[in-house]
């Protein structure tokens, strides 16, 4: 090969370089072009998900029915002796959360509003991010939930903690120096090895997944990501881990709640 | 917490062909699979389900390391009388869950 040949493939490949470095700034998709990651699954999983009798998730929510009927902590008080029935009281809570806590001025998920309340009102102790009791009382109180729009509150308090989300989201980061956006806002629809890329919109968490072969939190499947793009994840329940969630859950406001929701 | 989710039609005319459907949760743990200390993680699997209708054994199947956790168990039956059906799942151990679903055929 003559080295006039060797330079312009080199510098063939140099630009094809660049041009994929080059796409920095992702853009963000139009909200009618969103959709639910189940759209993106196989047939066969999408019916197991829309089959209460066959949805996995769903022993889990019976579980949490089971613990918010528990009596816990030396107030021994259940969930239910002060918010009473949760399909009436607990119906479109999971889809405003994570919310801002004024005593806290900072937003929390789902997960630790459910662990403030066995603190401070059950004086119980929290229970472990993950464990299987939050996980059921989560999806238990997020099934209530199920096909209503996503509604997190976008006030002059929260908006800085969705912006700090977004600015996760679209930050490159790991070995890969690969962004969130770049999969999940330019890619997806495209393939990753055998898969479709999703959206990754958080509709219906704590889901069910088939390589876990358990439930799991959005939190658990971010800090898999993030393991997957090698970067290190960041810890269960840090700031920044749920800023990225505010910012998830924003990002699919109006698109209806699935918990518990399958995915492979 | 064995937890154990049962779907019957609770009405069904006779001769009817109906579905039952049943979810149980459980680890269906392989024993293949190493922990994070390095040792094996010892196999724990459910390895029998049993349908009666009335006392009469209507389903059985064994189960393997290969089946996932949570096993989901669906199977047809004749809608022949009203009464109960009885489904038992038997881990490696011989520790038995029972449970019930009452059905009414007219």
């Amino acid at each position: 090969m003559t080295t006039l040949a060797a330079f312009l493939m080199r510098f063939a490949a140099l630009v094809t370089v660049f041009l994929v470095a080059g796409r920095v700034f992702a853009v963000e998709i139009p909200l009618n072009e969103r959709r639910s990651d189940s759209e993106f699954i196989s047939a066969d999983t999408r019916a197991m998900q829309n089959d209460d009798a066959a949805n996995p998730g769903m022993l889990s929510v019976a579980d949490g029915e089971a613990l918010w009927n528990a009596k816990a902590g030396t107030t021994n008080k259940s969930c239910a002796d002060c918010h009473g029935d949760a399909t009436a009281g607990m119906k479109g809570v999971a889809a405003r959360y994570p919310a801002v806590i004024p005593a806290q001025s900072r937003p929390v998920d789902l997960e630790q509003r459910i662990n403030m309340s066995r603190v401070a009102d059950q004086k119980a102790a929290a229970l472990p991010f993950e464990s299987k009791e939050l996980l059921a009382l989560t999806a238990y109180i997020g099934r209530q939930s199920r096909g209503m729009p996503i509604a997190v509150k976008e006030d002059a308090q929260s908006k800085k903690f969705i912006a700090a989300g977004r600015a996760i989201f679209e930050r490159r980061q790991g070995q890969l120096e690969l962004s969130c956006a770049q999969c999940h806002d330019d890619n997806w629809g495209k393939k990753l090895a055998g898969n479709l890329v999703p959206q990754a919109q958080p509709t219906g968490y704590p889901i069910y997944r088939l390589e876990w072969q358990e439930l799991g939190s959005l939190q658990r499947r971010l800090r898999s990501c993030m393991s997957a793009m090698r970067a290190e994840p960041y810890d269960f329940g840090a700031p920044a881990l749920v800023d990225l969630e505010f910012f998830l859950m924003w990002r699919a406001r109006g698109m209806a709640v699935e918990t518990p929701a399958v995915r492979p | 917490m064995v937890r154990a989710l049962i779907h019957v039609p609770s009405t069904a005319k006779s001769g009817e062909v109906i579905e039952i459907k049943t979810l149980i949760s459980h680890v269906m743990e392989t024993g293949y699979r190493i922990g994070v200390t390095g040792a094996p993680i010892p196999r724990d699997i459910i390895d029998q389900f049993v349908c009666t209708y009335n006392g009469e054994e209507i389903f059985r199947a064994q189960l393997f390391p290969a089946i996932a956790a949570n096993p989901f168990i669906s199977f047809f039956t004749v809608a022949t009388a009203s009464g109960t059906l009885t489904f038992s799942w038997t881990d490696q151990h011989g520790a038995t869950q029972v449970q019930t679903a009452e059905i009414k055929v007219e």
